[in-house]
């Protein structure tokens, strides 16, 4: 199965019947027969026939650690662009901070970037986020990348095997935000090198082996540098 | 101005055609970088660019609808795509085809999947040679699947209509001005919902149901076309490596 092309379907692409398959993640059931809803790569886990998206907006689930970026404080929270459809409600109660009412923006302000947890999800996709969290903190420094929120579980690898590689051959801080952005810090010339990596990794996200791929690359890199 | 022109010759149509024959249609999806799905498309002489935004939250407010997501499709044509410059700017005419899309894509869209959210739709027609409401529709369509945005089909359109007596599908520029009918069909093509249906001139019921057969299968031939470009864009992808 692995040396198989994966498939790119489109949207009403009959993939199956139910009573063969169950209608996984990215599609819909009419009549008896099952169809993709989305453009997409098929993938057939047992019995369910799924759908992963090509493209499109990030889909919040809870728990997920993003990054987002500040677009107004109010008196008693904030609300975080997080790539996501509806922007995000961060509560004074889910901060670090002692914030005083009416002193959000002394904390963080417009244009600042977090990193953050979804905190919660509701029927109306109203989305509360969170900072109370190991690690979680307002990002200092560093460089903020975007790529296709689907294609962030290629980026980290199996078990981050992937990112380790990343943070290995080129020393930086790299936070990889389920909604598609990508914080890096370090030296000037890794940032570059981690940046052209990960395109490289979004262009190619549908070719098998991609880790031993990268690391090979990375490791000649290395060596030129040495 | 000559209003009684011929418009079919020895069983031709003026530029050619037979009686049951396209115009041609080259679909081009993603063009657009900023946008997050697009399409542009060129039917005989129209030129389209369709732009899907979204889903994002609905501004204003009020048209929030807490169970679903609104489509929001805007049609606007460019100054410079008619012979005589058109007045820039929303009329009476591009509300309409506004209205008249939004609905169509609102029934193939999984509205349900984004409550409170609008997917902004704009359709620019860059050249206009009759039929741009279909054109428009159908990169529309293109763009959507482009986007990544879920829904149950890729909407379709096409045109049929009456000149000199004799129903024809997909009605040019000389065709629609001179022409006795033309019939805007749009369809789901999986199921064969019909999205958009409207009529302009005359028709008895027989020519109305011989035109309507034949716009419906002007849909599926185009429908093909579409699913063909979405593929060949992202096809690529899927073979490296």
């Amino acid at each position: 199965m692995e040396e198989e092309k994966r498939k790119i379907v489109i949207p009403s692409q009959l993939l199956g019947d139910i009573e063969h398959n169950k209608s996984g993640r990215g599609t819909f059931v009419e009549k008896g027969k099952i169809y993709s809803e989305i453009l997409g790569v098929l993938s057939q886990n047992s019995d369910y026939i799924n759908v992963i998206p090509l493209k499109g907006r990030y889909d919040p689930i809870v728990k997920d650690f993003v990054i987002g970026i500040i677009e107004e404080p109010m008196a008693s929270s904030w609300l975080v662009d997080i790539n996501a459809a509806y922007p995000a409600l961060l509560h004074v109660n889910e901060v670090p901070w002692d914030v005083e009412f009416g002193e959000t923006e002394k904390f963080l302000n417009h244009g600042d970037s977090i990193m953050a947890k979804v905190l919660q999800v509701d029927q109306e996709k109203k989305l509360q986020i969170t900072l109370n969290d190991r690690n979680l903190y307002k990002i200092k420094g560093g460089q903020i990348i975007n790529v296709e929120p689907s294609k962030v579980p290629r980026i980290i690898g199996k078990k981050g095997s992937m990112i380790s590689l990343l943070k290995k051959y080129t020393k930086c801080r790299i936070f990889v935000g389920q909604n598609g952005r990508i914080w890096i810090d370090g030296e000037e010339e890794n940032i570059k090198k981690v940046i052209d990596t990960i395109k490289k990794i979004e262009n190619e996200s549908l070719s098998y082996g991609l880790t031993n791929k990268i690391e090979n690359l990375l490791k000649k890199d290395a060596k030129d540098v040495h | 101005m000559n209003t009684d022109i011929k418009l079919i010759e020895n069983g031709k149509r003026l530029d050619g055609r037979k009686y049951d024959e396209l115009r041609k249609i080259k679909i081009e999806a993603g063009v657009l970088h900023r946008a997050e799905g697009s399409c542009y498309l060129e039917w005989g002489d129209n030129k389209v660019i369709a732009a899907v935004y979204g889903p994002r939250e609905a501004i204003p407010r009020h048209t929030q609808n807490p169970l679903r997501a609104i489509v929001n499709a805007k049609y606007n044509m460019a100054a410079f795509s008619v012979d005589d410059r058109k007045r820039p700017g929303p009329d009476r005419r591009s509300r309409e085809i506004s209205k008249v899309i939004s609905e169509a894509l609102e029934n193939i869209v999984i509205v349900e999947k984004y409550p409170r959210a609008s997917i902004d739709v704009n359709i620019e027609i860059l050249d206009a040679e009759a039929g741009t409401r279909c054109a428009g529709l159908t990169a529309a369509g293109v763009a959507l699947a482009d986007a990544g945005i879920p829904m149950k089909d890729i909407p379709v359109a096409c045109a049929a209509g009456k000149i000199d007596g004799q129903v024809v599908l997909d009605l040019g520029k000389d065709e629609d001005n001179f022409g006795q009918a033309d019939l805007p069909v749009a369809i789901s093509p999986r199921t064969g919902q019909i999205l958009l249906l409207q009529m302009d001139g005359h028709l008895t019921l027989d020519e109305f149901n011989q035109a309507l057969d034949l716009a419906i299968k002007g849909c599926y031939t185009i429908s093909e076309m579409q699913k063909k470009a979405i593929m060949e864009k992202y096809q690529k992808v899927g073979e490296v490596g």
